[in-house]
C-alpha cells in the first residue's frame, strides 16, 4: 500500500498545531442548521501564503470549546476568502453558530488530499454528493468553470433529504448556465416539489457514462458512497477512476493523534479524498 | 599504555562502582539523570543521581495479568525486565500544553507553550524500548509534518542502555527482531556480569562520559561471558510470534470469530496503549477561564479502547470492544507496517503483564493465524 505514503516534503519547524486567527467576514445561511461561514486571516502574511486545493480542509478552533475539521467550500482561486459550509451537529461546531460576522476564530490547514483535478484535462467528471457532502465537491464545480474547456462533460449528480436541505440552491442555476449538467434528488418530496424524489445513486439511472473516459468524484455519507460506488463499477468505471472523500474523528490533522485512522490510512493526511482502489479492502467494513 | 577515553565502536570493562563515576559526569554534563527506581512495588522510571536508587538486588516476575517484585541475593542492578512505564513519558509525555489563547477587544494572543525540558540522560534503557524510541522517532520526526515538542525532548538525550540478560515469561522482543541485545541508538551499553559492567561505547559522548572511570579494555574472556549472558536470555525467552505472515493475515481477517471471543475478556481499559512505548494516539483538550477571555489547549494521551475515540456525528465509529480491540492489534501489527516501515511492536510484553484480563498478544494472532 505505498501509494499511501507520503510525498510531500516536512512543513517548518513551527507547532503545526498552532491556530491562526481569522475573521468572519460573512455569514449566509444555506439551509436549517447549516450556514457557510467565510474567513479571512488576520494576519496579512497568512493570506498570502495560503493556498489550497479543492477537497482540502482546515481545522477551525474556538478557545475554550475545542476544534473541528471543515472543508474548504470556496474557489481555489480565491484564497484571500475561505468558505466553510457549517452543519451544527456537535459542540465546536454549534458554538461556531453562535458567532457573529466580525467575530473571530482560530484556522489552521490547508489539510489533506485534494481531489484529482489535475488528473482530469479531457476527461468526463461524475460529482456525485449527498447532503453536505457538496460542500467539499464545490471548489471542483467552481475550478472547473474557471476552465470549462479543459474538461469534457461535467455532471453533478445531487441529493438531499428534502428541498429546503438542498445547499447552495441559488447557485445551481449559474452551474448549470457554466455548462454543468445538474440532476438533483431528494429522499423527501414536499408540495412543490418537480424534481426526482428517491436516494442519490438512483441518479446514476438518469446519465449515460464512458467508462473510460470518467472519474467519478463522490461525498456524502458512507453508505451511499458506497452504493455510488457499486453503480459506478456496474457501468465498468475503473475502481481507480472513482474518489471519495471520507471523514473520520481528528484531533490533529497532521498525523499525530491516531484518531482518523481508516486501515493503514490516515483521513487527515492520505485522505480525506481516497482512490478507491487503495481502500476497497476497507471500505464499507463493519466499525472499522 | 591505555589512552584516556576509549574510542567509539570498544568495548571496555568498568568496575560496578565506577557507575556512578559516570553518573557524575553526565550531571556535570548538564544531564538530568532518569533511571529505573524501587516505588510502589514496581521497578518505575524516575530521575536518580545515585547508583545506590537503581533497583539493587531487585527482580521482578511477571506473567499474563501479574507483576512482582522480589528480592535476590545478589546484588545486581539491572536484573529485571520492563517495569510498566516506558520512556515515551520523558519524549512524548501524558500532558503537554501546546498553547494558550488570550482575547482582548476581538484580537486574539496565541502563545505557543514553553515546555522547557531537561536535557534527559536515560539510564537503563533496553533493546525493546530502544527499537520503540526508534519507532516513536518516525512516526514523529519523519512525515509530512514533525512533531516539534518530540523532536525538541528527544534531540539532546543521552542513552545508557543496558543489554537484556534476564527476560520475563511476557517478553518476546526475539520474535520482533528488538532484542535482547541492543544493536545500535545508544550512547552506551551495558551488560551486567556479577563482578563489573562490560560497556559498549556507542558515540563520542559516550566514550566522555568514561572520563575517570578506571576502564580497561574488555578481554575476549569479558566479551565472551557477556555475549553469553544475551545469548541465553535469548534462549530463556518463553513466548514467541510468528511475523512472516504480517500484515496480511490480519487484514484478511477482519472478521475471524476470535474478535468476537477476545472481545468477551477484554475490559476496554485501555491499559495495553498505556504502558505500550510505541502507542501514540493522543487527544486535546480546551481549559477556560470562567470569562472565557483565555484558554488553554493541552495535549493528552488517549486510547483506540476509549469510546469516543472514534466519535463522528451521528455515533460512534468502533461502538463495540471487538472493533476497537480489533482496531489496536490490526494497527500495532499490520497497518502500522505500512504508515510508518515499521512494526509498532517491539516484544517487550508490557501489554500482556498489565493487561487486568491477562489477555496474550501472541496468543491472539496465534489464534486467528490457526492450526496453519
Amino acid at each position: 500500500m505505498s501509494v499511501l505514503m507520503s510525498t510531500l516534503d516536512p512543513r517548518s519547524a513551527q507547532d503545526p498545531m498552532l491556530p491562526h486567527p481569522a475573521v468572519i467576514e460573512s455569514i449566509k445561511p444555506e439551509a436549517y442548521g447549516i450556514s457557510t461561514f467565510s474567513l479571512a486571516f488576520v494576519d496579512p502574511a497568512e493570506t498570502a501564503a495560503y493556498r489550497f486545493s479543492p477537497g482540502q480542509f482546515n481545522m477551525l478552533y474556538l478557545p475554550g470549546v475545542g476544534e473541528v475539521a471543515i472543508s474548504v467550500c470556496s474557489d481555489p482561486g480565491e484564497p484571500q476568502m475561505l468558505g466553510h459550509t457549517i452543519r451544527y451537529a456537535g459542540g465546536v461546531t454549534r458554538a461556531i453558530g453562535r458567532l457573529r460576522v466580525g467575530d473571530v476564530v482560530g484556522v489552521r490547514g490547508p489539510y489533506g488530499s485534494s481531489w484529482p483535478l489535475d488528473n482530469a484535462a479531457g476527461k468526463n467528471l461524475v460529482l456525485v454528493a449527498g447532503g453536505i457532502g457538496l460542500a467539499p465537491l464545490r471548489p471542483v464545480i467552481l475550478s472547473v468553470m474557471r476552465q470549462r474547456d479543459q474538461y469534457g462533460r461535467v455532471l453533478l449528480l445531487l441529493g438531499a433529504r428534502t428541498p429546503a436541505d438542498l445547499l447552495y440552491n441559488e447557485e445551481i442555476g449559474r452551474w448549470r448556465e457554466g455548462g454543468i449538467e445538474v440532476h438533483v434528488t431528494v429522499d423527501l418530496a414536499d408540495e412543490n416539489w418537480k424534481g426526482q424524489v428517491g436516494v442519490v445513486p438512483q441518479l446514476f439511472y438518469r446519465i449515460r457514462v464512458d467508462p473510460k473516459q470518467t472519474l467519478v468524484m463522490t461525498c456524502g455519507p458512507e453508505i451511499m458512497m458506497r452504493f455510488v460506488i457499486y453503480e459506478a463499477l456496474a457501468r465498468r468505471i475503473p475502481k481507480q477512476s472513482v474518489f471519495v472523500s471520507m471523514e473520520r474523528n481528528m484531533k490533529c490533522a497532521v498525523g499525530f493523534c491516531g484518531h482518523c485512522q481508516f486501515g493503514p490510512t490516515f483521513i487527515c493526511k492520505h485522505g480525506p479524498v481516497l482512490n478507491f482502489a487503495a481502500i476497497e479492502p476497507f471500505f464499507g467494513k463493519e466499525d472499522f | 599504555m591505555t589512552p584516556s577515553l576509549p574510542r567509539v565502536a570498544a568495548s571496555v570493562v568498568i568496575a560496578k562502582a565506577s557507575l556512578q563515576k559516570v553518573f557524575d559526569n553526565l550531571r556535570v554534563s548538564g544531564f538530568s539523570l532518569v533511571g529505573p527506581t524501587v516505588r510502589e512495588g514496581a521497578i518505575t522510571l524516575d530521575e536518580i543521581t545515585q547508583m545506590s536508587e537503581l533497583p539493587v538486588g531487585w527482580t521482578d516476575q511477571q506473567s499474563p495479568g501479574h507483576y512482582r517484585l522480589k528480592q535476590t541475593r545478589e546484588p545486581q542492578y539491572f536484573s529485571y525486565s520492563c517495569g510498566p512505564q516506558s520512556w515515551k513519558q520523558y519524549l512524548h509525555p501524558s500532558r503537554l500544553s501546546l498553547f494558550s489563547v488570550e482575547k482582548e477587544n476581538g484580537n486574539w494572543r496565541v502563545q505557543p507553550a514553553r515546555n522547557l525540558s531537561p536535557r534527559y540522560a536515560f539510564i537503563g534503557v533496553r533493546a525493546c524500548d530502544l527499537s520503540a524510541i526508534a519507532i516513536q522517532d518516525r512516526v514523529f520526526m519523519t512525515g509530512e509534518f514533525r512533531d516539534p515538542h518530540y523532536a525538541r525532548r528527544r534531540g539532546p538525550i543521552f542513552i545508557l542502555a543496558v543489554h537484556c540478560t534476564q527476560p520475563v515469561s511476557t517478553c518476546f522482543c526475539v520474535s520482533m527482531k528488538a532484542g535482547p541485545r541492543a544493536s545500535g541508538g545508544f550512547d552506551l551499553a551495558v551488560t551486567e556480569l556479577p563482578d563489573n559492567f562490560v560497556v559498549e561505547v556507542g558515540s563520542e559522548a559516550g566514550s566522555e562520559m568514561l572520563r575517570d572511570t578506571a576502564w580497561e579494555p574488555a578481554t575476549a574472556f569479558d566479551l565472551g561471558r557477556a555475549a553469553q549472558a544475551c545469548a541465553r536470555a535469548e534462549r530463556e525467552m518463553q513466548r514467541q510470534m510468528r511475523t512472516d505472515d504480517l500484515p496480511r493475515l490480519l487484514y484478511d481477517n477482519l472478521d475471524h470469530p476470535r474478535w468476537d471471543e477476545v472481545a468477551t475478556r477484554c475490559l476496554s481499559c485501555a491499559n495495553c496503549t498505556q504502558v505500550c512505548p510505541t502507542c501514540f494516539c493522543v487527544t486535546v483538550e480546551d481549559h477556560s477561564n470562567l470569562a472565557a477571555t483565555a484558554a488553554e489547549r493541552t495535549r493528552v494521551w488517549d486510547s483506540c479502547f476509549a469510546l469516543d475515540f472514534s466519535h463522528v456525528h451521528g455515533g460512534n465509529i468502533r461502538p463495540t470492544i471487538r472493533s476497537r480491540y480489533r482496531q489496536w492489534l490490526t494497527h500495532k501489527l499490520a497497518s502500522w507496517i505500512d504508515q510508518f516501515g515499521v512494526s509498532g511492536c517491539v516484544g517487550c510484553g508490557r501489554c500482556i503483564t498489565w493487561c487486568p484480563v491477562g489477555i496474550d498478544i501472541t496468543e491472539e494472532v496465534q489464534a486467528i493465524r490457526g492450526k496453519g
